[in-house]
């Protein structure tokens, strides 16, 4: 297993490369350039910014330099946020998005665990179809309609939240649960999925015959198999939930990096932009890897051969 | 603030939101949202009004605003001009300091001049104190040696500057940030982090106190000020709100006092459930559509012409804009200090006139409805400015046959586009630095290079604002001016569609706000009920 992972991170290195590159050569082929603003700059003074962040050097120099600094982990200067760099930036929005991300995403397991065993259990009979219909408007509702109408209703309504902002418990409340709404949806269709099936195995029915309780059946040789579906579909949703928070961000103001990743293409930050990349990247091939790890955890007939 | 230690960043935090849950706490605080992150809160590196509002409070030019944002003195107490217009004296006031205590010195306004101007500090704002002669040399790099911008301390309160030509708005250019002081101290001890939290000394009614991107700004009451007895609010936090909408429902559950870019569509809501909060000014601001004049059949003025009168303005304004934008009919805005604008009187003519004349013009260049001119109108993406386009395009195609494609970019592209001459007509805005006409007209000069997006060149225009530029008297440069300006309406190379307006959400326990044509609105002059 040991070997098995280090193969999958020395994988990973062209792997990065490639992206890095892509996301790079993509980026300064997009029309425009980090100058050009509703503001028009004088020409003179976008010599003079080009030259203070070696634009006008030649594309590929503009590469080198750029490896050449993510190697000594370095992600240069933000083109739009002069006084702060990339890392910077980074390490102060990264915390905050892993913050919100991991909340949402425990939320959504309890919940979505709770809602699709709930149902799965009842299969069709009314609390079967319940969980089904909450979860199909938590999947329906994108999230830029979800967060405007919590905020209304629960900030400016009836006052008992905050609108926006980050700092207090009380601030991250709306946006956890904004974000975890169709993720709530998705593990509660995969987990009922799961369930149902692994419900009418040969062992189960061997397990109730035996006159084991119900309760005992579903905690001890139901929920182990059911649940691999759901964690093999929880990488991606990690990764999305902590990467693909822009919506919420913007809406609720909150200073994570899912925000930089938008704003910094829009703005052609180059370096803000990159960093980002990388650091999406780097997660979503980690939580890939973490994944396919903890399937033999949880399943012993999977092998890493 | 990603430098500090760990437990440092929580006590921030949680010091923010203290600050934020107890808003009538004994020291009244003030919390400004913001449109925009600061890129930087040095005031030689940016160029944005919302770097403005918080650099305004942090630091003080030689000249400060009033609460009218009209320039009072502000570390200069006193000046003098020479007769020919050119040498201004400043002297500073004793008790100019930092925030550290140490004296703010002429040398202080010399260094920071050269360094805006330094070509190094890649300042992209520094072409506005190319007022000052020699800076834009300087600045160009075809001159080297900083001594060439004429700014010397005669002594440690006395500042010369010696400008390139008489240029009456000098001094209030003067309250703009680029021309703010920096302190060489501080910037030599800590090279490009002399912004960060700790490092960053300041000589305005603030000093900063945190900065976290993207979630808040904390000023304090800079003890050290001259008129620090007179600022009533203590502590000021700007939140930076991107989302305009979601801005307003802050200002609604009272997590911010003021927001100064209410969305547009909700204004028929506000002036209904929040009038004495809602406010709405003139702002020195035009919204306008250059053309190509390089491009056939632009090129001839006929054209141009009657496609800028074919425009109804007024519904514009009215069924798309509609928060008190004025129809335009002139480049300058009305409002402007000592000027009167050359308003072309055939835009505002009865629409059936205005349209005979438009369709006349247009034949007259081989274009009816037999023969359509056919061209691309620009806009960068943006609700407001595609209604606009749809609705321009839509009265050339009612009133002159005129087939329009429409076409959007993002707004990198679309600047990127303009200043390559890559259009025919496109949408395009320009906000006015300081209070003079010439912060308009200038941009048609054939000098003002990509600046000037359809590259319109007049000799008549230029030499009209060269000779501006040398006249002292306001009034007979005004009169220059306003001359140039009526050829500029009469090529129209820039149609012009409206004015701006300034519209803000104060709340009404805030006192001492002034709507003022520059939309500046220092929180030294603010207080808390």
């Amino acid at each position: 297993m040991i070997g098995y992972a280090v193969r999958r991170l020395i994988v990973a290195i062209p792997t990065l490369l490639i992206i890095i590159a892509l996301a790079f050569f993509m980026m300064r082929i997009a029309p425009g350039g980090p100058f050009d603003q509703e503001r028009s700059l004088p020409a003179q003074i976008e010599q003079n910014l080009r030259a203070a962040y070696h634009l006008d050097e030649p594309v590929w120099q503009q590469f080198g330099r750029y490896l050449g600094g993510l190697l000594r982990g370095d992600f240069g200067p933000s083109f739009k946020y002069r006084d702060f760099s990339v890392t910077e930036l980074i390490a102060a929005g990264f915390p905050v998005s892993l913050q919100i991300g991991a909340a949402a995403i425990l939320f959504a397991v309890l919940v979505g665990g709770g809602l699709g065993a709930l149902a799965a259990v009842h299969q069709n009979r009314t609390p079967d179809h319940a969980a089904m219909a909450v979860a199909t408007v938590g999947l329906a509702l994108p999230n830029f309609v979800v967060a405007p109408l919590l905020t209304l209703c629960l900030g400016v309504y009836l006052d008992l939240l905050p609108v926006g902002g980050w700092g207090s418990p009380a601030q991250a409340v709306l946006p956890i649960a904004t974000l975890a709404l169709p993720q709530i949806a998705t593990i509660a269709r995969l987990a009922r999925a799961g369930l149902v099936e692994v419900l009418r195995a040969d062992y189960i029915r061997t397990a109730r015959a035996k006159g084991l309780p119900g309760w005992r059946v579903l905690a001890r040789h139901a929920l182990y198999p059911a649940v691999v579906p759901v964690v093999s579909y929880l990488g991606p949703a990690i990764a999305a939930v902590i990467t693909g928070s822009v919506v919420v961000e913007t809406i609720f103001g909150i200073p994570g990096v899912g925000r930089y990743f938008v704003q910094g293409a829009l703005n052609r930050d180059y370096t803000l932009v990159m960093g980002v990349v990388v650091l999406y990247a780097g997660l979503i091939i980690a939580l890939n890897l973490v994944v396919d790890l903890v399937y033999g955890w949880l399943d012993p007939r999977v092998r890493y051969d | 603030m990603p430098h500090l230690p760990c437990h440092a960043r929580l006590v921030a935090a949680v010091t923010v939101t203290v600050m934020l849950a107890l808003p009538a706490a004994a020291e009244p605080v003030l919390r400004r949202g913001n449109d925009g992150e600061a890129e930087s809160l040095d005031p030689h590196k940016v160029a944005g009004a919302w770097e403005d509002r918080i650099i305004g409070d942090l630091f003080e030019g030689l000249l400060a605003d009033d609460p009218a944002a009209r320039p009072i003195p502000g570390q200069a107490s006193s000046w003098t001009v020479s007769d020919d217009g050119l040498v201004y004296t400043f002297t500073l006031r004793p008790d100019a300091r930092w925030s550290d205590g140490r004296p703010v010195t002429a040398g202080d306004f010399v260094y920071a001049f050269r360094r805006l101007l330094a070509p190094a500090t890649a300042a992209k704002y520094a072409s506005l104190l190319f007022t000052i002669a020699g800076a834009e040399a300087f600045n160009s790099g075809t001159v080297t040696d900083p001594e060439a911008v004429a700014a010397r301390a005669r002594g440690p309160r006395t500042l010369e500057v010696r400008l390139a030509h008489p240029a009456p708005y000098f001094l209030d250019q003067l309250t703009h940030m680029t021309a703010y002081p920096v302190p060489r101290h501080v910037v030599d001890a800590h090279g490009d982090d002399w912004t960060k939290p700790g490092n960053i000394v300041t000589n305005g009614p603030y000093r900063l106190v945190d900065w976290q991107p993207q979630r808040a700004v904390t000023l304090t009451r800079n003890d050290a000020h001259y008129a620090a007895a007179e600022v009533a609010i203590a502590t000021v936090v700007y939140l930076p709100i991107e989302d305009r909408t979601e801005a307003l429902k802050r200002f609604r559950a009272d997590e911010i006092d003021t927001y100064p870019q209410f969305p547009a569509r909700q204004y028929r809501w506000l002036r209904a459930n929040l009038p004495d909060e809602t406010r709405v000014a003139p702002y020195l601001g035009i919204y306008y559509y250059p053309i190509n004049i390089h491009r056939p059949p632009f090129d001839r003025r006929e054209v141009r012409r009657a496609l800028a009168l074919a425009i109804d303005r007024e519904i514009i304004t009215e069924r798309i804009t509609g928060v008190g934008e004025v129809p335009a009919t002139s480049f300058v805005p009305p409002g402007t200090l000592n000027y009167r604008p050359a308003f072309e009187p055939a835009l505002g003519w009865p629409a059936e006139r205005r349209l005979a004349k438009a369709r006349r013009l247009l034949a007259a260049a081989g274009y009816g409805p037999e023969t359509p001119l056919r061209f691309v109108l620009r806009y960068n993406t943006s609700e407001n400015h595609r209604q606009v386009a749809i609705a321009i395009a839509a009265m050339w195609k009612q009133a002159l046959g005129v087939e329009v494609e429409l076409f959007n970019s993002e707004v990198t592209v679309h600047y990127n586009a303009l200043q390559h001459q890559d259009f025919e007509v496109a949408r395009a805005a320009w906000i006015a630095d300081y209070n003079d006409a010439q912060n308009f007209l200038f941009l048609a000069e054939s000098s003002s290079g990509k600046l000037n997006y359809p590259r319109y060149a007049n000799p008549d225009y230029d030499r009209l604002m060269d000779q501006a530029a040398l006249t002292q008297d306001p009034a007979a440069r005004g009169e220059l001016l306003h001359q140039a300006e009526a050829i500029l309406m009469h090529d129209m190379p820039y149609i012009p569609i409206y004015y701006y307006v300034s519209r803000n959400l104060v709340s009404t326990r805030i006192k001492g706000w002034v709507d003022n044509i520059e939309d500046r609105h220092r929180s030294r002059w603010l207080s808390l009920e």
